[in-house]
């Protein structure tokens, strides 16, 4: 086994095994960090691997956050096997129509306009009644994960919810890595790699970067669902272009392109949260200027200190 | 809508629209010229709104307040330049728009611990503080006449600049192709840190006579530093004609759009963009 490996299964055990290390507080936060994960690894897809930069991503995190928000019963709870796929299926046709005009544009272009309808959907949330303007929805129950009359698992428990968003993190990698081996996501890669030669091999490019973005929108829906379950609360400030940039932040913290990154990145980026935040209320100037640094310093992410320091150390042996 | 109130909706979208391109204008060719996409462009205009605010409390005049919050922005974007983005030329958008987002959560932080987070207004100076009477009952503020009249003389003095001098020879020169420019002897680099530091001090001026009309807000860099990537992406990328054009369709759209269908004034923009983009995905006008 490879150490990455190894690596790997410490890791996967050490996060399967965390509910029984204690307090409840920690448990909350590292389900927080897991579906900022999944958020992330959404945008792997776009970002890692198709080539497309998107500043709009929370959109499609919020719609599927306000999903929940908008199909829950006030007086009782909401049925996850229902409402899951509903928000699922919401964010993906909301990016499947987004991207129908996006997609057609490139580069910074794609930037902007990403950007653009992100704040377009802010203000529909914002600024109309529907889904409570400003103050956003709050949800009285958590939602049932009831088949049947059968329940299997509670998703009140902190300890049951976070085995089920690990259990969906989980999924969604695997899912990702069979999806970018398979030969739809060879040609993202390709895409990504040369769009020309792409084209001129006869692959309709842009349907492909519509499918990905699709896929990457009803992805994010999830994450943003997982979310609004979490807090049980919804409002627009989770469209907020912040949100963007942050999981574009988590994703460069991790690296691009290795789908775990965009893991490693969600962790890294709520432990300078936490930590930050612990020092002073503005807080949000030492994020900024960590991310100044990092851009400057350290383009790779932290994934890259590891070889930095084998090149300084050992000379410039083995390139990445 | 009778004719009088019709004239001033069209004097307030047209004023509204030569506004967003002065920010625009830097925006765009800032990305024409240096392939920089700039998120803290919207935070020179803040920047420039709270030194409109401050710096006209401490002189008790709004003018002498531009005239000295101008020479402070083009000192801030020399140094913005020189520190950060002349290191950016090379890199690929994910990072120039990480590291400008990292700026913006900077500035905007470090305007909450200088300022506060207070909504402040800026009093419109005595001389331009009266309106021009319409009819018995409606009447127009002078000093958005004076604004407009000052984007307007600017955007002339821009188009000069661009197509009249050596300087802008330089910069189209520059935009069109930066490696023949430097093999033949002219200094890019100067060029650019020019540009840039024009573009700072365009938004930050903006920012400062907006201040007595829009007041001044923490946020107000951000919105509209997205409209103006908007008037950007619909005027074409590094054109400052459709900048221009951009801006006054948006100035247009919006203010109409909040009068006709007030419903929907918040989205009347992106829709616009939207079917621009369909029609035309590179914007109405390409490059410089």
């Amino acid at each position: 086994m490879s150490r990455k490996r190894i690596s790997f299964a410490v890791a996967l055990a050490l996060l399967a095994l965390f509910p029984f290390a204690g307090a409840t507080f920690y448990t909350e936060l590292v389900t927080k960090v897991m579906i900022l994960a999944i958020f992330a690894m959404s945008l792997d897809l776009l970002v890692g691997y198709t080539g497309l930069v998107s500043f709009g991503h929370a959109a499609f995190f919020g719609i599927g956050a306000y999903t929940l928000g908008l199909v829950a019963p006030k007086y009782d709870a909401a049925n996850l096997w229902l409402t899951l796929p509903a928000a699922m299926l919401a964010a993906g046709l909301a990016a499947l129509v987004v991207g129908i005009f996006v997609v057609r544009a490139k580069g910074i272009y794609f930037i902007m306009v990403t950007l653009a309808f992100a704040q377009m959907f802010y203000f529909v949330f914002h600024d109309t009644k529907f889904g409570g303007g400003s103050d956003g929805i709050s949800m009285n129950f958590k939602p049932v994960a009831s088949i049947g009359g059968f329940t299997p698992f509670d998703l009140a428990s902190a300890t049951h919810l976070y085995y089920f968003v690990f259990a969906a993190m989980l999924l969604v990698f695997v899912f990702l890595r069979v999806l970018l081996r398979s030969a739809f996501g060879r040609a993202l890669q390709g895409i990504r790699s040369n769009e020309h030669r792409m084209r001129s091999l006869g692959f309709p490019v842009y349907l492909y970067k519509l499918a990905s973005f699709t896929l990457a929108g009803a992805l994010a829906g999830l994450a943003g669902y997982l979310s609004a379950m979490q807090f049980g609360f919804v409002n627009p400030e989770i469209i907020s272009w912040h949100e963007s940039g942050n999981v574009l932040l988590m994703l460069i913290l991790g690296g691009l392109g290795s789908l775990y990154g965009g893991v490693i990145g969600a962790f890294a980026f709520v432990a300078l949260q936490e930590l930050y935040q612990s020092v002073t209320t503005h807080w949000q100037l030492l994020l900024g200027a960590t991310i100044i640094l990092l851009v400057m310093f350290l383009p790779g992410g932290l994934a890259s200190i590891g070889g930095l320091f084998k090149r300084t150390l050992v000379g410039d042996a083995d390139d990445e | 809508m009778d004719v009088y109130s019709f004239l001033i909706q069209l004097l307030n979208s047209v004023q509204y629209g030569l506004l967003l391109f002065l920010v625009a204008s830097g925006l765009t060719l800032i990305f024409g010229i240096m392939g920089i996409i700039n998120l803290a462009h919207g935070s020179f205009y803040m920047i420039g709104a709270y030194m409109a605010f401050s710096l006209a409390s401490l002189t008790g005049s709004l003018f002498v307040a531009i005239v000295l919050g101008t020479v402070l922005s083009v000192v801030l974007g020399v140094v913005l330049e020189w520190a950060l983005f002349s290191h950016l030329y090379k890199r690929d958008h994910l990072q120039q728009v990480l590291l400008t987002y990292g700026l913006i959560l900077v500035f905007e932080e470090l305007r909450s611990i200088i300022v506060g987070n207070d909504v402040h207004g800026v009093n419109v100076p005595d001389i331009l503080n009266w309106s021009l009477p319409l009819t018995d009952t409606l009447s127009y503020p002078v000093y958005r006449l004076f604004m407009s009249a000052v984007c307007v003389v600017l955007a002339a003095l821009l188009y000069v600049l661009i197509r009249r001098t050596r300087l802008g020879m330089m910069i189209r020169a520059g935009a069109s192709n930066r490696e023949m420019v430097q093999s033949l002897g002219l200094n890019i680099n100067l060029v650019y840190r020019l540009v840039f530091a024009l573009g700072v001090a365009l938004a930050a001026f903006a920012g400062m006579i907006a201040a007595p009309v829009s007041s001044v807000y923490p946020g107000m860099g951000t919105q509209v530093l997205i409209i103006c990537f908007v008037v950007v992406v619909i005027g074409g990328i590094g054109s400052i004609w459709g900048a221009l054009v951009a801006a006054l369709l948006i100035g247009l759209a919006d203010t109409f759009g909040k009068v006709l269908i007030p419903e929907a004034a918040g989205v009347t923009v992106y829709v616009l963009m939207a079917a621009i983009l369909l029609w035309r995905p590179e914007g109405l006008f390409r490059r410089v």
